[in-house]
């Protein structure tokens, strides 16, 4: 790991665990394990956005050779509870969005199960749909909470006044599209269903690719009329979520179901691509009205950042979109909203830093504008800004040195050769500097538990957690060999399985947080009892730790993200040649996977800003561009100079472990800052993401041929 | 996916038999769209007859100093030929521009001249598409059309071709050699592909049966012509093209003397912009006339609701093209 910093290592490297098992081909996903007389699962899905199936005829899917069950609303075993609808699969004759499950069949090989789907014919009665975000907030619902639990609304001080009195003012729409979170590995769920002797005593093992077995467990439990100890969730490798692992969704209950009718055969279901553009989860569109007003010093007097988003018409899921705005600069007069239209479209659900990814693109973008509005360098504008307290709270923070983030970046980044937009040419291409603040809640879950075993020799750590590819094979054994004071192969680690001791989610960057806490207090607990020289098979466990002065402190993590963007100046192209991450995020536990995680994340944002965006088709009620092929995400080509460094301060007032979250920080101020330097390149100002060619094109407009005459497009 | 059964060809002719005599049969060369599609459900043949194996695969010179590219020569292989890197850079950076390292591997050079719109509602089988199932409708229309066409396009569709390759040997007036059951025939790739008119179910003019076992180029393009292709897309690699030009031009004394321009993402087909290079013929050198010559090509220009940003694009796209090629890029401009 030559690349990686000289400065800010507080753990040392310690290659993957799993990487040799990952590289060899032999860890065991989902879909790959191994279990006798499998059989493949390929959905039935509703080809109108919404109405009633009236008639649906399945027979020619049965004559088919190798078909063992086809399941329909008409013969799907009943569900215990179907008040979350998501989760009331096969239940009824509703269609409530394009590309809904209402059946599947069940046969010997993948091929004949998708063979005789497409043989069986369904008859609609169509109802009208409402599929596309409306651009402004009549007759919308003010949700009750936004997703994490926060308010709604909120308010402090006269806004109103602020604005009308500002000197400089940002007053601007930023719209961000619907994004899909397309993990490399498909949602996967195996599925085996034992009846028992037909008195409640019923169970069911499921091999799936999630972010959390406990929470797959608990949540299909009283779907499924199951004793949580009747279901067992096994997920040891996982190919990537980004959130849409984080909760069970419909697939699970469709093979649940499935297996019922199998006579006791496993059935095994992968979404393909295109599926799990409408079944698993998304992040929702937004358009987010901004406005700041300051003075002509570029001191905030106000700050008002309104969002429309939308979420599914049979379950809630509302953004937390202007959540960081709340929390980010200092100003006396601020107020925040969230409206929720509820459309035929399929269930949103946690992407990647859901709300403060969307949000803060549209905060720090606005933010760029007022520098300029102000004559001011961007960075001095947020130094100006800088808030003592938690602005929202009260609450001192736990840690907070954005301002340094800045400073260390500006300095490897050489953004002291920044222009004027447009001033900087490079061939045919445009050259420009963008920055944006980054920052993210630094979560402790509690509700987890640690077990430590001392056997053969070794110390065996139990708690089941996941690894979703960010390292947490290695990180937690290495947290537990430092606890315990061994080398990390004197460890092993056991997870992903509800046969472990219960863990929280993986899920708002707080596993490491929290499990490590767990960890810690185990071996604590562990050593309390068992000394240093503990006896064969010795146990000990415990729960998380209440961290007591942590309700004391508002505690986030924080990132300055610099970009170096071109823009053809004919075309409209845009390449990020240069990426650079500053973090605050307490201690790091391990440099090569935590930078992987914030190089992932910032790669994730640079996304976010040029490519992704799925089409919802407002006819249809599908998204059309539902493939690798058509959705866009970055390809090697793309990433060119991208690096994340961390600062040196541990923060132990956000929990014991002294580390806070670093999963998505990565991608929170990184939309902004890749369009920003577009702007800073090209002079033009795109506020609608993606920000495509055709865009850029469009808005520049005032020559035929592309002006090399002003040095703009 | 639909049952099938597969054979594998030993001779041309024996292929072209195979298929010929069966309605439901197809040929499968590198499989990177076909197989997609038969996934997909978008077609559902019940014989693949497997072509790979026919001694298609070689690079040769020809009698007027041209060269015979087999219908199997991998796109990879292609591209890095010495003789198409050497003689015809333009070909070998329009293959380079297409799909991805893996896919360039596998697709042969009958199969990307073949390959099939990339249309999202030709590749859905649940929305109505006129070139999938003639006479149901063209769903793009109204719709998602950013990829599709702005030049000869009809009511009934607008999809583009999404070749890189075939619109550089459009450039360079490549012609195909093809099997059919009466014998062999050459076709110019610009007559291969058709416009959809009211049959947009057909791609090309060739029949069932026929067979592509080579394209030929023409002698290289030689001594003061310049060339290049440009392809314009969201992301640096592996997306189809917003806009692609393939462009040569010859500059004699300040003037253009001679040129070959065909334009990609915008048509049916690959699009040979006649009408810009009859506007070029002895203009001088200059973003002035570059400009006049896309505008006459890009004057019959239909865009629907969603793609018009591709008029401009294509437009700046082909003086950025043509100004690069008279030497005229960067600070000189």
């Amino acid at each position: 790991m030559t690349d990686l910093p000289a400065s800010g290592i507080h753990g040392h490297p310690h290659r993957r665990i799993d990487g040799r098992a990952k590289v060899l081909g032999t860890a065991t996903y989902a879909f790959e394990q191994d279990v006798d007389a499998a059989t493949y699962l390929y959905p039935l899905q509703a080809t109108i956005a919404r109405g009633r199936v009236r008639r649906i005829d399945t027979s020619a899917a049965e004559a088919l050779d190798g078909v063992v069950a086809v399941l329909t609303h008409l013969n799907a075993p009943r569900l215990a509870d179907t008040d979350d609808k998501e989760y009331a699969v096969c239940q009824s004759d509703e269609v409530a969005f394009r590309g809904q499950f209402i059946g599947a069949v069940v046969a010997e090989t993948q091929e004949v199960a998708r063979h005789a789907a497409s043989l069986v014919s369904v008859e609609y009665d169509e109802q009208p749909h409402q599929v596309v975000l409306p651009d402004d907030d009549k007759g919308l619902d003010d949700p009750d909470e936004v997703n994490a639990g926060y308010p709604s609304d909120t308010a402090q001080g006269d806004v109103g006044a602020a604005l009308a009195d500002a000197e400089r003012l940002v007053d601007e729409t930023y719209s961000t599209p619907m994004e899909h979170n397309n993990p490399m590995e498909p949602h996967t769920s195996v599925a085996i269903w034992s009846a028992g002797s037909g008195d409640g005593d019923a169970s069911l093992l499921l091999y799936d690719s999630t972010q959390g077995v406990h929470s797959v467990r608990r949540t299909l439990a009283p779907v499924l009329g199951l004793k949580p100890e009747r279901i067992r969730v096994v997920s040891p490798y996982v190919g990537g979520g980004f959130g849409s692992k984080g909760l069970p969704h419909a697939h699970n209950v469709l093979v649940a179901l499935a297996a019922q009718l199998t006579g006791g055969r496993p059935v095994k279901f992968a979404l393909t691509r295109q599926q799990m553009f409408t079944l698993v989860g998304y992040r929702t569109p937004t358009i987010q009205r901004i406005r700041l007003a300051a003075d002509g010093d570029g001191r905030l007097t106000g700050i008002c950042h309104d969002v429309i988003e939308q979420t599914s018409r049979i379950k809630e899921f509302a953004e937390q979109t202007a959540t960081a705005t709340r929390m980010m600069y200092a100003a006396p007069n601020r107020r925040t909203s969230h409206r929720l239209a509820r459309l035929d479209v399929p269930i949103p659900s946690w992407m990647r830093a859901p709300g403060e990814a969307p949000g803060m693109a549209g905060l720090e973008m606005a933010m760029d504008e007022l520098a300029e509005r102000c004559s001011l360098d961007p960075i001095e504008l947020r130094v100006r800004n800088e808030p003592d307290i938690d602005p929202d709270s009260g609450k001192r923070w736990s840690g907070r040195h954005l301002v340094e983030c800045f400073r260390t970046g500006a300095e490897r980044f050489g953004w002291a050769d920044r222009g004027e937009p447009g001033a900087r040419r490079d061939g045919d291409w445009l050259v420009g500097l963008g920055v944006a603040s980054s920052t993210y809640p630094a979560f402790t879950m509690r509700g987890s538990t640690a077990e430590i075993a001392y056997v053969d020799g070794r110390y065996v750590v139990r708690i089941g957690a996941s690894d979703i590819g960010t390292g947490t094979w290695t990180t937690l054994s290495q947290i537990a060999a430092e606890a315990l004071g061994v080398e990390v192969e004197g460890v092993r680690l056991e997870l992903g399985d509800t046969d472990l001791p219960m863990a929280t989610v993986e899920g708002g960057s707080s596993g490491m947080a929290s499990w490590g806490s767990t960890v810690v207090a185990a071996v604590d607990a562990f050593r309390d009892r068992h000394g240093k020289d503990p006896e064969e098979g010795a146990t000990a466990r415990a729960e998380t730790p209440e961290h007591a002065d942590r309700k004391k402190y508002a505690t986030h993590s924080f990132g300055a993200i610099f970009a170096e963007a071109a823009v053809h100046a004919d075309t409209g192209e845009v390449r990020v040649r240069r990426m650079l991450g500053v973090f605050d995020v307490g201690r790091i536990v391990n440099p090569p996977t935590a930078r992987s995680q914030l190089v992932g994340g910032m790669i994730f944002g640079l996304s976010m800003a040029l490519f992704e965006h799925s089409v919802m088709d407002a006819r249809t009620g599908h998204v059309v561009n539902h493939d690798f092929a058509e959705y866009h995400i970055p390809v090697n080509a793309d990433i060119a100079d991208l690096d994340a460094i961390w600062l040196d301060h541990e923060d132990t007032n956000a929990n014991s472990l002294g580390a806070k979250g670093i999963g998505e920080i990565g991608t929170v101020g990184s939309p902004a800052a890749v369009a920003n330097a577009v702007y800073n390149a090209s002079g033009v100002r795109i506020r609608d993401l993606p920000i495509t060619p055709d865009k850029l094109i469009a808005q520049s407009g005032s020559t035929k041929t592309g002006s090399p005459q002003s040095g703009h497009m | 996916m639909k049952p099938f059964d597969y054979q594998r060809a030993t001779t041309p002719d024996g292929a072209v038999a195979l298929v010929s005599d069966r309605p439901g049969a197809v040929y499968l060369a590198g499989g990177t769209n076909l197989v997609d599609h038969l996934r997909l459900g978008i077609v559902g043949p019940d014989l693949l007859v497997d072509v790979n194996r026919l001694p298609l695969d070689e690079v040769g010179a020809t009698e007027d100093g041209g060269l015979r590219i087999g219908a199997n020569v991998r796109n990879s292989d292609l591209a890095a030929h010495p003789a198409i890197r050497r003689d015809y850079p333009m070909l070998a950076q329009a293959l380079l521009a297409g799909a991805s390292g893996q896919i360039r591997n596998a697709a042969t050079t009958a199969g990307n001249l073949l390959q099939r719109t990339r249309c999202v509602y030709f590749q859905d089988v649940t929305t109505p598409c006129n070139k999938r199932d003639p006479g149901s409708g063209c769903t793009a229309i109204g719709g998602y059309t950013r990829y599709h066409a702005i030049l000869g396009a009809s009511e009934h569709c607008i999809a583009v071709h999404p070749s890189d390759m075939a619109v550089a040997m459009v450039a360079l007036d490549a012609t195909v050699a093809v099997l059919g059951r009466n014998g062999e025939r050459s076709i110019p790739v610009e007559e291969l592909h058709r416009l959809p008119g009211d049959h947009p179910e057909r791609d090309t003019v060739l029949e069932h049966g026929d067979l592509i076992t080579a394209v030929v180029l023409p002698p290289p393009l030689g001594a003061g012509w310049r060339c290049t292709y440009r392809k314009v897309r969201d992301r640096a690699s592996y997306a189809f093209a917003l806009v692609s030009v393939a462009a040569a031009i010859r500059v004699e004394d300040g003037r253009v003397a001679d040129s070959r321009i065909s334009l990609g993402g915008v048509a049916h087909k690959p699009w040979r912009a006649v009408k810009a290079e009859d506007a070029l013929r002895g203009a001088v050198v200059g973003d002035e006339s570059f400009a006049a010559a896309a505008g006459a090509e890009l004057a019959a220009a239909s865009p629907v609701e969603g793609n018009e940003f591709k008029v401009p694009m294509a437009r700046r796209t082909i003086v950025s093209v043509l100004r690069e090629l008279a030497g005229q890029s960067g600070e000189s401009r």
